[in-house]
Protein backbone atom coordinates (compact mmCIF):
# COMPACT_ATOMS: atom_id res chain seq x y z
CA UNK A 1 0.00 0.00 0.00
CA UNK A 2 1.71 3.43 -0.71
CA UNK A 3 1.21 5.45 2.52
CA UNK A 4 0.56 9.72 2.76
CA UNK A 5 4.03 11.10 1.95
CA UNK A 6 4.95 12.70 5.75
CA UNK A 7 6.51 16.25 4.34
CA UNK A 8 4.03 18.90 4.45
CA UNK A 9 5.05 20.40 1.48
CA UNK A 10 4.43 17.40 -0.98
CA UNK A 11 1.29 16.78 0.27
CA UNK A 12 0.69 20.70 0.18
CA UNK A 13 2.10 20.56 -3.72
CA UNK A 14 0.34 17.52 -4.77
CA UNK A 15 -3.02 19.47 -3.77
CA UNK A 16 -2.28 22.51 -5.94
CA UNK A 17 -0.83 20.31 -9.11
CA UNK A 18 -3.52 17.65 -9.16
CA UNK A 19 -6.28 20.36 -10.30
CA UNK A 20 -4.03 21.84 -12.62
CA UNK A 21 -2.57 18.85 -14.08
CA UNK A 22 -6.73 17.82 -14.48
CA UNK A 23 -7.27 21.43 -16.02
CA UNK A 24 -4.34 20.90 -18.48
CA UNK A 25 -5.46 17.51 -19.52
CA UNK A 26 -8.53 18.75 -20.70
CA UNK A 27 -7.12 21.88 -22.28
CA UNK A 28 -4.54 19.08 -24.31
CA UNK A 29 -8.02 17.48 -25.13
CA UNK A 30 -9.86 20.30 -26.59
CA UNK A 31 -7.13 22.36 -28.02
CA UNK A 32 -5.78 19.35 -29.97
CA UNK A 33 -6.90 20.44 -32.84
CA UNK A 34 -5.42 23.84 -32.87
CA UNK A 35 -1.98 23.32 -31.26
CA UNK A 36 -0.06 19.91 -30.67
CA UNK A 37 -1.53 17.40 -28.51
CA UNK A 38 -4.57 15.49 -28.34
CA UNK A 39 -6.88 12.44 -26.76
CA UNK A 40 -3.75 10.37 -26.14
CA UNK A 41 -1.53 13.00 -24.65
CA UNK A 42 -4.87 14.17 -22.30
CA UNK A 43 -5.26 10.76 -20.80
CA UNK A 44 -2.27 9.79 -19.86
CA UNK A 45 -2.25 13.31 -18.54
CA UNK A 46 -5.73 12.46 -16.62
CA UNK A 47 -3.80 9.22 -15.62
CA UNK A 48 -0.50 10.87 -14.28
CA UNK A 49 -2.51 13.40 -12.52
CA UNK A 50 -4.30 10.43 -9.97
CA UNK A 51 -1.19 8.78 -10.37
CA UNK A 52 0.69 12.02 -8.45
CA UNK A 53 -2.24 11.74 -6.12
CA UNK A 54 -1.82 8.28 -4.72
CA UNK A 55 1.86 8.95 -4.57
CA UNK A 56 1.51 12.06 -2.21
CA UNK A 57 -1.81 11.53 -0.25
CA UNK A 58 -1.69 7.78 -0.65
CA UNK A 59 -3.48 5.32 -1.78
CA UNK A 60 -6.71 5.57 0.58
CA UNK A 61 -6.89 9.09 -1.22
CA UNK A 62 -7.09 7.73 -4.75
CA UNK A 63 -9.09 5.12 -3.33
CA UNK A 64 -11.51 7.42 -2.50
CA UNK A 65 -12.14 9.39 -5.71
CA UNK A 66 -11.82 6.05 -8.97
CA UNK A 67 -12.10 2.52 -7.87
CA UNK A 68 -11.23 -0.32 -10.72
CA UNK A 69 -14.87 -0.58 -11.85
CA UNK A 70 -15.00 2.79 -12.35
CA UNK A 71 -11.92 3.09 -14.65
CA UNK A 72 -12.76 -0.04 -16.65
CA UNK A 73 -16.14 1.06 -17.16
CA UNK A 74 -14.24 4.54 -18.38
CA UNK A 75 -11.75 2.48 -20.48
CA UNK A 76 -14.36 0.08 -21.86
CA UNK A 77 -16.66 3.25 -22.45
CA UNK A 78 -14.23 5.57 -24.73
CA UNK A 79 -13.75 2.70 -26.91
CA UNK A 80 -17.07 2.78 -27.13
CA UNK A 81 -17.27 6.33 -27.86
CA UNK A 82 -14.85 5.48 -30.68
CA UNK A 83 -16.21 2.82 -32.19
CA UNK A 84 -20.09 3.90 -31.77
CA UNK A 85 -18.46 7.53 -33.37
CA UNK A 86 -17.54 5.38 -36.52
CA UNK A 87 -20.20 3.42 -36.69
CA UNK A 88 -22.97 6.39 -36.79
CA UNK A 89 -21.78 7.09 -40.01
CA UNK A 90 -22.10 3.32 -41.68
CA UNK A 91 -25.41 3.35 -40.50
CA UNK A 92 -26.45 6.31 -42.65
CA UNK A 93 -25.41 4.87 -45.85
CA UNK A 94 -21.77 6.65 -45.75
CA UNK A 95 -18.33 4.90 -45.16
CA UNK A 96 -17.41 3.73 -41.56
CA UNK A 97 -15.70 6.90 -39.36
CA UNK A 98 -16.43 8.92 -42.16
CA UNK A 99 -17.63 12.09 -39.20
CA UNK A 100 -19.68 14.05 -41.96
CA UNK A 101 -22.29 12.36 -41.61
CA UNK A 102 -22.36 12.38 -38.04
CA UNK A 103 -26.41 13.41 -37.63
CA UNK A 104 -25.05 17.21 -36.43
CA UNK A 105 -26.94 20.36 -37.69
CA UNK A 106 -23.28 22.15 -39.21
CA UNK A 107 -21.23 21.80 -42.11
CA UNK A 108 -19.56 18.69 -42.95
CA UNK A 109 -16.11 20.43 -42.03
CA UNK A 110 -17.32 21.58 -38.75
CA UNK A 111 -19.02 17.50 -38.37
CA UNK A 112 -15.61 16.45 -39.01
CA UNK A 113 -14.75 18.69 -36.20
CA UNK A 114 -16.84 17.27 -33.74
CA UNK A 115 -16.10 13.84 -35.12
CA UNK A 116 -12.55 14.25 -34.25
CA UNK A 117 -13.44 15.55 -31.07
CA UNK A 118 -15.92 12.63 -30.12
CA UNK A 119 -12.77 10.12 -30.82
CA UNK A 120 -10.36 11.79 -29.17
CA UNK A 121 -12.70 11.66 -25.91
CA UNK A 122 -13.17 8.38 -26.32
CA UNK A 123 -9.42 8.38 -26.77
CA UNK A 124 -8.63 9.71 -23.37
CA UNK A 125 -10.98 8.02 -21.54
CA UNK A 126 -9.67 4.46 -22.90
CA UNK A 127 -6.43 5.46 -21.80
CA UNK A 128 -6.77 7.38 -18.55
CA UNK A 129 -8.65 4.56 -17.73
CA UNK A 130 -6.79 1.99 -18.70
CA UNK A 131 -3.52 3.31 -17.02
CA UNK A 132 -4.87 3.75 -13.68
CA UNK A 133 -6.34 0.53 -13.09
CA UNK A 134 -3.06 -0.96 -13.85
CA UNK A 135 -1.43 1.64 -11.74
CA UNK A 136 -4.03 0.43 -8.63
CA UNK A 137 -3.04 -3.43 -9.24
CA UNK A 138 0.94 -2.57 -9.61
CA UNK A 139 1.30 -0.60 -6.64
CA UNK A 140 -0.95 -2.64 -4.72
CA UNK A 141 1.33 -4.51 -2.27
CA UNK A 142 -1.65 -5.50 0.19
CA UNK A 143 -2.53 -8.83 -1.80
CA UNK A 144 0.28 -10.64 -2.55
CA UNK B 1 17.10 22.97 -35.55
CA UNK B 2 20.79 22.45 -36.20
CA UNK B 3 22.34 19.65 -36.86
CA UNK B 4 24.83 19.73 -33.57
CA UNK B 5 21.95 19.78 -31.51
CA UNK B 6 20.33 16.54 -32.79
CA UNK B 7 23.92 14.81 -32.84
CA UNK B 8 24.72 16.13 -28.79
CA UNK B 9 20.90 14.79 -27.89
CA UNK B 10 21.90 11.18 -30.01
CA UNK B 11 24.97 11.00 -28.12
CA UNK B 12 23.40 11.54 -24.77
CA UNK B 13 20.73 8.59 -25.43
CA UNK B 14 23.15 6.21 -26.45
CA UNK B 15 24.95 6.95 -23.23
CA UNK B 16 21.54 6.42 -21.36
CA UNK B 17 20.75 3.67 -23.08
CA UNK B 18 23.76 2.23 -21.65
CA UNK B 19 23.68 3.48 -18.67
CA UNK B 20 19.83 1.87 -18.25
CA UNK B 21 21.12 -1.84 -19.23
CA UNK B 22 23.95 -1.66 -17.26
CA UNK B 23 22.90 0.06 -13.85
CA UNK B 24 23.06 -3.01 -11.01
CA UNK B 25 20.27 -0.95 -8.92
CA UNK B 26 16.83 -1.05 -10.79
CA UNK B 27 15.64 1.67 -9.39
CA UNK B 28 18.64 3.77 -11.06
CA UNK B 29 17.66 2.14 -14.02
CA UNK B 30 14.09 3.26 -14.11
CA UNK B 31 14.99 6.36 -13.51
CA UNK B 32 17.35 6.60 -16.72
CA UNK B 33 15.10 5.46 -18.95
CA UNK B 34 12.77 8.00 -17.64
CA UNK B 35 15.38 10.31 -17.91
CA UNK B 36 16.11 8.52 -22.05
CA UNK B 37 12.71 9.02 -22.70
CA UNK B 38 12.78 13.07 -21.93
CA UNK B 39 15.75 13.23 -24.20
CA UNK B 40 14.25 11.34 -26.82
CA UNK B 41 11.27 13.86 -26.46
CA UNK B 42 13.59 16.94 -26.90
CA UNK B 43 15.39 14.93 -30.16
CA UNK B 44 11.60 14.98 -31.66
CA UNK B 45 11.02 18.54 -30.48
CA UNK B 46 14.22 19.28 -32.20
CA UNK B 47 14.02 18.02 -35.54
CA UNK B 48 10.05 19.33 -35.86
CA UNK B 49 8.04 16.58 -34.71
CA UNK B 50 6.50 18.51 -32.04
CA UNK B 51 3.43 15.82 -31.73
CA UNK B 52 5.49 13.07 -30.99
CA UNK B 53 7.45 14.80 -28.38
CA UNK B 54 4.54 15.21 -26.54
CA UNK B 55 3.46 11.90 -26.39
CA UNK B 56 6.79 10.59 -25.63
CA UNK B 57 7.49 13.05 -22.46
CA UNK B 58 4.37 11.89 -21.31
CA UNK B 59 4.47 8.42 -21.94
CA UNK B 60 8.46 7.62 -22.42
CA UNK B 61 9.52 10.11 -19.90
CA UNK B 62 6.44 10.31 -17.40
CA UNK B 63 3.98 7.35 -17.15
CA UNK B 64 6.43 4.65 -18.19
CA UNK B 65 8.86 5.63 -15.67
CA UNK B 66 6.16 5.17 -12.65
CA UNK B 67 4.88 1.87 -13.89
CA UNK B 68 8.37 0.86 -13.64
CA UNK B 69 8.69 2.36 -10.12
CA UNK B 70 4.86 0.32 -9.26
CA UNK B 71 6.77 -2.73 -10.65
CA UNK B 72 9.80 -2.31 -8.29
CA UNK B 73 7.08 -1.62 -5.56
CA UNK B 74 6.45 -5.04 -5.48
CA UNK B 75 9.39 -6.55 -6.27
CA UNK B 76 12.96 -5.94 -5.30
CA UNK B 77 15.60 -3.17 -6.21
CA UNK B 78 18.47 -6.15 -7.00
CA UNK B 79 19.10 -7.63 -10.01
CA UNK B 80 18.49 -11.18 -10.04
CA UNK B 81 22.47 -11.71 -11.42
CA UNK B 82 24.85 -9.59 -11.96
CA UNK B 83 25.17 -8.14 -15.33
CA UNK B 84 26.90 -10.60 -17.07
CA UNK B 85 29.99 -11.08 -19.44
CA UNK B 86 29.41 -10.08 -23.16
CA UNK B 87 28.12 -12.54 -24.87
CA UNK B 88 29.46 -12.48 -28.47
CA UNK B 89 27.11 -13.88 -30.54
CA UNK B 90 24.72 -11.37 -29.51
CA UNK B 91 27.39 -8.53 -29.75
CA UNK B 92 28.04 -9.74 -33.44
CA UNK B 93 24.62 -9.47 -34.52
CA UNK B 94 23.95 -6.64 -33.19
CA UNK B 95 27.04 -5.37 -34.42
CA UNK B 96 25.99 -6.78 -37.96
CA UNK B 97 22.74 -4.81 -37.90
CA UNK B 98 23.75 -1.75 -36.82
CA UNK B 99 26.23 -1.88 -39.78
CA UNK B 100 23.77 -2.17 -42.16
CA UNK B 101 21.84 0.69 -40.54
CA UNK B 102 24.57 2.97 -40.53
CA UNK B 103 25.74 1.80 -44.48
CA UNK B 104 22.07 2.09 -45.84
CA UNK B 105 21.38 5.32 -43.97
CA UNK B 106 22.21 7.73 -47.03
CA UNK B 107 19.54 5.96 -48.63
CA UNK B 108 17.41 8.08 -46.73
CA UNK B 109 15.96 11.66 -47.64
CA UNK B 110 17.29 14.62 -46.19
CA UNK B 111 14.82 15.74 -43.13
CA UNK B 112 12.38 18.10 -44.65
CA UNK B 113 13.48 17.20 -48.26
CA UNK B 114 10.01 18.84 -50.74
CA UNK B 115 11.39 16.25 -53.29
CA UNK B 116 11.15 13.48 -50.98
CA UNK B 117 8.83 10.24 -51.95
CA UNK B 118 6.26 10.88 -48.67
CA UNK B 119 6.24 14.93 -49.24
CA UNK B 120 4.99 13.97 -52.46
CA UNK B 121 2.75 11.26 -52.18
CA UNK B 122 -0.64 11.66 -50.15
CA UNK B 123 0.90 14.61 -47.84
CA UNK B 124 -0.23 17.24 -50.16
CA UNK B 125 -3.33 15.73 -49.97
CA UNK B 126 -4.18 15.74 -46.60
CA UNK B 127 -2.27 19.49 -46.05
CA UNK B 128 -4.55 20.99 -48.36
CA UNK B 129 -7.67 19.40 -47.16
CA UNK B 130 -7.41 19.73 -43.87
CA UNK B 131 -8.64 22.96 -42.78
CA UNK B 132 -11.64 22.73 -45.96
CA UNK B 133 -12.89 19.31 -44.74
CA UNK B 134 -11.87 19.06 -41.10
CA UNK B 135 -12.01 23.32 -39.88
CA UNK B 136 -8.99 21.47 -38.06
CA UNK B 137 -5.47 23.53 -37.91
CA UNK B 138 -3.06 20.92 -36.87
CA UNK B 139 -2.78 18.85 -39.28
CA UNK B 140 -1.49 15.87 -37.27
CA UNK B 141 -4.53 15.77 -34.91
CA UNK B 142 -6.59 15.69 -38.59
CA UNK B 143 -4.52 13.09 -40.20
CA UNK B 144 -4.97 10.77 -36.61
CA UNK B 145 -8.17 11.06 -35.92
CA UNK B 146 -9.88 11.74 -39.24
CA UNK B 147 -7.91 10.57 -42.60
CA UNK B 148 -6.21 7.85 -40.80
CA UNK B 149 -8.98 7.03 -38.17
CA UNK B 150 -8.97 3.29 -38.50
CA UNK B 151 -5.57 3.23 -37.74
CA UNK B 152 -6.22 5.22 -34.31
CA UNK B 153 -9.20 3.12 -33.67
CA UNK B 154 -7.28 -0.10 -33.48
CA UNK B 155 -4.39 1.40 -31.66
CA UNK B 156 -6.88 2.66 -28.88
CA UNK B 157 -8.71 -0.74 -29.12
CA UNK B 158 -4.61 -2.18 -28.47
CA UNK B 159 -4.21 -0.03 -25.41
CA UNK B 160 -7.15 -1.20 -24.01
CA UNK B 161 -6.75 -4.90 -24.99
CA UNK B 162 -3.40 -4.77 -23.70
CA UNK B 163 -4.31 -2.75 -20.45
CA UNK B 164 -6.84 -5.22 -19.86
CA UNK B 165 -4.81 -8.01 -20.24
CA UNK B 166 -2.29 -6.67 -17.92
CA UNK B 167 -4.65 -5.67 -15.27
CA UNK B 168 -6.00 -9.93 -15.56
CA UNK B 169 -2.49 -11.06 -15.25
CA UNK B 170 -2.38 -9.21 -11.83
CA UNK B 171 -5.42 -9.54 -10.59
CA UNK B 172 -4.71 -13.55 -10.79
CA UNK B 173 -4.87 -15.27 -7.31
CA UNK B 174 -1.36 -16.34 -6.56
Amino acid sequence: MIERHDSTIVTTFVRLLVPLAQLFALYVLVHGHESPGGGFQAGVILAASYIVLALGLGREALDRRVNERLCLALASGGVLIYVLTGIVGMMLGRALLDYAALPLPVTPARARFFGILFVETGITLAVAGTLIVLFCRLGDTERE
Amino acid sequence: MSDALVAVLLGLLLILAVGAVRAADLLVAAITLGVYGFVMALTWAAIGAVDVSFTETVVGAGATTVFFLAALLRTSRRRSAAPGRLRLGALLLVTAVGTLLVVTLHALPPLGDLAAAPSVHVSPRYLEGTRPETGTPNAVTAVVADYRGYDTLMETVVIFTAGLAGWLLLTREP
